[in-house]
């Protein structure tokens, strides 16, 4: 039981990373305000089947659409206001829709919203069939991410992330691919916010806060910024470290924060990033037993 | 009754300009967006009560716990971004929420997460003048935000490490080249960064009469509103865009009352100048 619990949240933290992959590292856009879409999705979904009664299964595309469109405008955002002034509008976007939830009567204040549980042919959804759903979210998420990255959309964006100008004046639609991505980025994040807030039963403003959405991108960076597996890895061991380190749970921040300091300090380009040192060792090692294969 | 909102929005934008004004000098040199900066902030509080505690004089202990909270500045740089540099930017960013978050957990534990008081006495008592009232402690603010701005522009613009300084902020490399010890500009603007940072914190603990860990977590991302605003990287701007903050949130609160809290309206501000003017109030070519 506590196994899958565990497996539930790594596995949403996964989603959060992949979804963020899509907009800092495809479109290498700066979003220090992840959360913000996670909770938007969250509380949609909370309110679409808590105060409307719409099912569980039509408030997941339901919310992804609302979470996306907010995107839209964050990619409208992105067009005018680049590069770190961009990363602080995030920031700063995170911190307003926070303070919406934390204040607005509508979606609980500071009681925070809680959320019924979604039917399952009758029965209410057992923490398995949330981790099924997770899972076949992730898989998803991984075809689709390997998909971007072959097609034109994935050139583009990675057009945009070398030098945007010079795709621009290659003919290249900056904008549209730009809002794409962040369109893209966002809406996943507002599924999984969906399944988070029913998996929870009860969601608050400040689980959406800076914090989150700084937890989120550290999990990209520290796995491999622009690559699938990186962002994997990244959430598995950041979403871990609470885990294992549960029995000196004062010091748990703190040995969370050295950890992260340390990785970035000695591996900036991430753990399985293109460039880091245990990617390069599997790399050899893989290519040492192809070549042993091969005689 | 304007009068004194326009007294109270000057004191809070006094201190927001000393509390941003580390972050703008450390952007303006390395382009790093330093949230460890915060983290500056509450250790200084914390030594500042520590040493007040100790000593019982309020200028020593101001002095000592700049001098030292400025020290772990020089640290920092030299062990965790000098290394960074030819990183992209979020690199550095998501180090400096490292520290911060590491920095803010070490009070914690040594400190107790609890509110710990922090009454100082003044040689001066609050001036009531008509329906004016200055609070002691905003006279303190003054002063010292005052002759802290006054000595970082008399180094900036009349010396000649300023010169240097100068140099390295428009172009590292090249300031190297030409024989300037661009990793002593870059200590001393540490120092100097995190120092102020320090004094912020005290200032702020008396204000408040109250210092507790997790004071700088507000104050690490309205800091950041507050240097993007003024251009990032430009000392001056900074100090015109925390008096508009402090102005803007002062009146919006008083006056026209709004449904989110007073941290968000710095943001709510912050977006939609940024709309109308992408890069900030004061851009300016060399940032220092």
């Amino acid at each position: 039981m506590y196994a899958i619990v565990v497996m539930i949240n790594v596995g949403i933290f996964v989603l959060l990373a992949l979804s963020l992959n899509i907009i800092t590292g495809y479109a290498g856009q700066p979003n220090i305000g992840q959360g913000a879409f996670f909770g938007i999705g969250a509380y949609t979904g909370a309110v679409l089947t808590g105060k409307f009664g719409i099912y569980f299964w039509l408030a997941m595309p339901f919310a992804a659409i609302i979470t996306g469109f907010i995107g839209f405008f964050l990619g409208l955002i992105s067009i005018r206001i680049k590069e770190d002034f961009l990363a602080i509008v995030t920031i700063a976007l995170n911190f307003i829709v926070a303070a919406v939830f934390q204040n607005v009567e509508f979606f609980g204040a500071a009681m925070g919203l809680s959320v019924p549980p979604p039917n399952w042919f009758g029965e209410s959804l057992s923490y398995q069939g949330y981790l099924t759903i997770i899972i076949i979210l992730i898989i998803l998420v991984v075809i689709f991410s390997k998909w971007i990255e072959k097609s034109w959309l994935g050139m583009a964006l990675g057009a945009i992330r070398n030098n945007e100008m010079a795709a621009d004046s290659l003919g290249i639609d900056t904008k549209k691919f730009k809002i794409m991505a962040f369109v893209i980025g966002t809406s996943i994040a507002g599924l999984t916010g969906v399944v988070y807030a029913h998996y929870m039963t009860f969601i608050m403003a400040s689980d959406f806060g800076f914090l989150t959405s700084v937890t989120i991108l550290s999990m990209v960076i520290l796995g491999g910024n622009n690559t699938i597996r990186g962002p994997i890895i990244g959430a598995v061991i950041l979403g871990l470290i609470p885990e294992v380190f549960r029995f000196i749970s004062d010091y748990r921040l703190l040995v969370y924060a050295g950890i992260l300091i340390l990785m970035i300090r000695f591996q900036p380009s991430g753990l399985l990033g293109d460039d880091s040192f245990v990617w390069n060792k599997l790399k050899l090692l893989k290519a040492s037993l192809g070549r042993r294969r091969g005689a | 009754m304007f009068l004194q909102q326009l007294l109270n929005s000057i004191a809070i934008g006094s201190v927001y300009a000393l509390t941003s004004m580390g972050a703008t000098l450390i952007y303006g040199i390395l382009g790093i967006l330093d949230i460890a900066n915060a983290g500056a902030y509450v250790l200084g509080a914390y030594l500042g009560l520590l040493f007040y505690s100790l000593t019982g004089n309020i200028i020593i202990s101001f002095a000592a716990a700049m001098a030292t909270t400025g020290l772990l500045g020089i640290l920092i740089q030299k062990y965790v971004y000098r290394p960074l540099l030819s990183q992209p930017a979020y690199i550095p960013l998501i180090a400096s929420i490292g520290i911060f978050i590491f920095i803010e957990n070490v009070i914690r534990l040594i400190a107790g997460p609890t509110i710990k008081q922090f009454t100082v006495k003044l040689p001066f008592s609050n001036l009531d003048y008509a329906n004016l009232h200055i609070n002691n402690v905003w006279v303190l603010i003054f002063i010292v935000a005052l002759i802290l701005m006054f000595l970082l522009w008399y180094l900036l613009k009349m010396t000649k490490i300023g010169l240097a300084w100068r140099a390295t902020s428009q172009d590292l490399d090249i300031a190297k080249t030409m024989g300037i010890n661009t990793n002593k500009v870059i200590s001393l603007n540490f120092f100097l960064g995190y120092s102020f940072a320090a004094s912020a914190g005290i200032l702020i603990g008396i204000l408040y009469n109250s210092i507790y860990p997790t004071m700088g977590s507000v104050v690490s991302y309205k800091m950041l509103a507050i240097i993007v605003l003024g251009g990032l990287g430009n000392p001056f701007g900074t100090v015109i865009a925390a008096l508009l903050i402090g102005f803007i949130e002062t009146m919006v609160g008083a006056y026209i009352g709004f449904f989110i809290p007073r941290n968000a309206i710095a943001f709510v501000a912050l977006v939609i100048i940024l709309l109308i003017s992408p890069k900030g109030l004061f851009t300016q070519k060399s940032r220092i």
